[in-house]
């Protein structure tokens, strides 16, 4: 799937990609389903940038896939809500869904913070 | 994405028939008059293994190998190798139909554990999905089975619920026919309440045990614009997927038979207006237990058989060897029959399954053998399984079938009074002729009775008539009556059949006599007459002597004139 991802990016108007400079720690590949540039998947993204900054400044890679173009990689990660974060690597996938906006909540999903 | 606004609700639309989309379901779509609503979503409901999956995949399939319609199969609880998996077993190719395109397998995976929620959401993944999987193969029909898994993978009902409603709209706008699944609650027909967001056609099956006998059923719960059936109906899942049992002559339409059938019985058929039952006609003998219903129904399955016709025999009290051995006492031999293919005996205890199973089971048989005639006996077995009102259900849909095929059809049944009023089950009026069996007491003897109740559309005997069950099968004897009028049986009947007989024969013997004494005055007669004639030529005979002495006389006379007178020289 990772292939049809990367081939899928080229054509994607939305594909935003910043890639930090790794320094020994694991680099977190997310990827950010939206459907067109709503007021959901506007405000995810800014979200999920800040947090990343915050949180992952130079170790983390954000791929945007718009399914209004591409929609058959809906089917790869199961994705029925949106927006849906999902976390590529490290390992497990996790998935977490929404505007992120809850700060808290995204980093427990992303394995940044035990969960209370 | 398409805006179905120009799709539905077209002025001119409300003026025409609602559309349908057939089924291919056998039976659901006499049921729903056509179908289901064309171009909108339908609702199926059930409990767990109630059938909600294949009713909706045998939808889908039909729908693409029948009509021509492509349709997408969105699963949320079984994979699409599952699926395949499980359909092969009933006959549906799915990798066929998915590798040619005409079925598309979507299987979606929702797990809780997973997912984290943050802030507002909405299920565009999930329409996108869709939307790509009917565009990729231009389909008409759409499944999702079943959407309330989304409500455990996902914390915010009220986005659900508002993202539920969309979803039904939004499949009414695509304009395909659409069947989602649910599953039954507690009190209401789906646990999610998904009823309250489908407004065109709901549809309940459902699984019911009852006495240790499942049975499941198939309602029409609504229909928006169309009539339907409203009763519930039993469906079977057969070898090649669900079945269901509709009432087929809704209208009543059968063919109406001039031809006539041999009871097997002849002084029957000539209280049948001289010719028997109808062709196609449905036959009660209902009686008391042994009034020989089963000898009635074995001469005519042997007329039939002698007709060269098949026959099909249903038991469900005895196995088929005993059939055809205690008819054997009553000199109907069934056993050439059975060997020649001609007649076809079917024995299973009425408990041996549902009632629905029994209809559907007999149907099939019907259906492979296609036979002239078909006996039940008895048809009373079969209240053990079901309701009063079930049993009448089923055997009307049954009766009404074989009607269509012209099939005639004999039913026994076991009623529990003399009195030969009730006939059991109510079913007397589904049955065009009814012959009622029963043991009349007399001078303290139980003799059998046998009359017509009523034979529709032909003139037939009113006489109670006695019979007998003999070593050469069912015979009606000849009708005395007594002296008040009453009909005689057994002693009685042999009694008066004795003095009739005496008194006949004394009859004779006078006659005899008469005749002899005649006959001997008419030759005495005779005599005279020879007597007299003899005298008469005599008599005769003197006479022409007398004249012909007179005229010898008469001429000796003229000549002793002439003689004298020459001498006299007197001229």
């Amino acid at each position: 799937m990772a292939d049809d991802v990367e081939t899928a990016e080229p054509n994607s108007g939305d594909v935003d990609v910043e890639v930090g400079s790794a320094d020994g720690e694991e680099t977190y590949i997310l990827r950010l389903y939206v459907a067109g540039q709503t007021k959901k998947s506007l405000a995810a993204f800014a979200n999920l940038k800040r947090i990343c900054e915050e949180h992952l400044a130079g170790r983390y890679r954000i791929e945007v896939i718009d399914l209004l173009e591409n929609p058959t990689l809906a089917k790869g990660d199961q994705i029925l809500a949106i927006p849906t974060l999902v976390r590529r690597l490290p390992p497990p996938v996790r998935k977490i869904i929404g505007d992120l906006s809850n700060t808290e909540r995204v980093l427990v999903g992303l394995d940044l913070r035990p969960a209370k | 994405m398409i805006k179905g606004e120009k799709i539905t609700g077209l002025p001119n639309r409300s003026l025409k028939q609602l559309e349908k989309s057939p089924t291919g379901v056998s039976g659901l779509d006499e049921i729903t008059d056509g179908g289901l609503p064309k171009g909108r979503p339908t609702l199926i409901c059930g409990s767990a293994g109630s059938g909600k999956t294949l009713l909706s995949m045998q939808f889908l399939a039909q729908g693409a190998i029948l009509y021509d319609e492509p349709g997408v199969f969105m699963a949320f609880e079984e994979s699409e190798d599952d699926l395949a998996k499980n359909f092969s077993s009933l006959g549906i190719d799915l990798e066929d139909l998915s590798a040619r395109k005409k079925v598309l397998l979507d299987y979606v995976h929702v797990d809780s554990s997973e997912i984290e929620e943050t802030g507002e959401y909405d299920l565009e993944g999930l329409f996108i999905r869709l939307g790509s999987a009917i565009d990729s193969i231009g389909a008409r029909r759409v499944v999702i089975d079943t959407i309330e898994v989304l409500f455990s993978g996902f914390q915010n009902e009220a986005i659900l619920r508002s993202e539920l409603r969309r979803l039904f709209r939004w499949l009414k706008d695509r304009g395909v026919t659409a069947i989602v699944t649910g599953e039954r609650g507690e009190k209401t027909l789906t646990r999610y309440g998904l009823e309250e967001y489908v407004a065109d056609c709901v549809i309940s099956l459902d699984a019911r045990m009852e006495e240790q006998i499942a049975t499941r059923r198939l309602r029409i719960v609504k229909y928006r614009g169309s009539k339907h059936g409203t009763n519930e109906y039993p469906f079977l899942i057969e070898d090649h997927g669900i079945s269901v049992m509709p009432i087929t002559s809704m209208g009543l339409d059968h063919h109406a038979y001039t031809e006539r059938v041999s009871s097997g019985i002849d002084r029957l058929d000539a209280m049948l207006g001289g010719q028997g039952y109808y062709r196609g006609s449905s036959i009660l003998i209902s009686g008391t237990a042994g009034t020989g219903k089963t000898s009635f129904a074995a001469q005519f399955a042997n007329a039939a058989c002698r007709r060269g016709e098949r026959c099909l025999y249903f038991a469900f009290e005895e196995s088929p060897s005993q059939v055809v051995r205690n008819m054997r006492s009553i000199g109907i031999d069934l056993q050439p029959w059975v060997e020649s293919g001609l007649l076809q005996i079917h024995a299973s205890r009425p408990m041996a399954f549902g009632l629905e199973s029994h209809l559907v089971e007999m149907r099939r048989i019907v259906d492979g053998f296609l036979p002239g005639s078909v006996i039940i006996d008895p048809i009373s077995n079969l209240v053990n399984v079901g309701t009063e009102g079930d049993v009448r259900s089923m055997l009307t849909r049954l009766i009404d079938y074989l009607k269509t095929k012209g099939i005639t059809t004999l039913c026994t049944s076991l009623i529990n009074s003399d009195s030969g009023i009730e006939a059991g089950q109510g079913i007397s009026s589904l049955m065009d002729t009814w012959l009622s069996l029963r043991f009349i007491e007399s001078d303290s003897e139980r003799n059998r009775g046998l009359s017509v109740m009523k034979s529709r559309g032909m003139a037939h005997s009113n006489q109670i008539r006695e019979y007998l069950l003999t070593s050469s099968g069912v015979v009606l004897k000849d009708v005395y009556l007594g002296p008040a009028g009453g009909l005689l049986m057994g002693m009685s009947r042999a009694a008066q059949e004795a003095k009739e007989k005496a008194e006949a024969d004394a009859y004779e013997h006078e006659i005899d006599r008469r005749k002899r004494e005649l006959e001997r005055k008419l030759k005495s007669l005779n005599e005279q007459i020879t007597i007299l004639s003899s005298e008469f030529e005599m008599e005769e005979e003197e006479l022409s002597k007398i004249t012909a002495e007179q005229d010898q006389k008469k001429a000796v006379l003229a000549n002793s004139r002439i003689d004298m007178a020459r001498l006299r020289k007197a001229d």
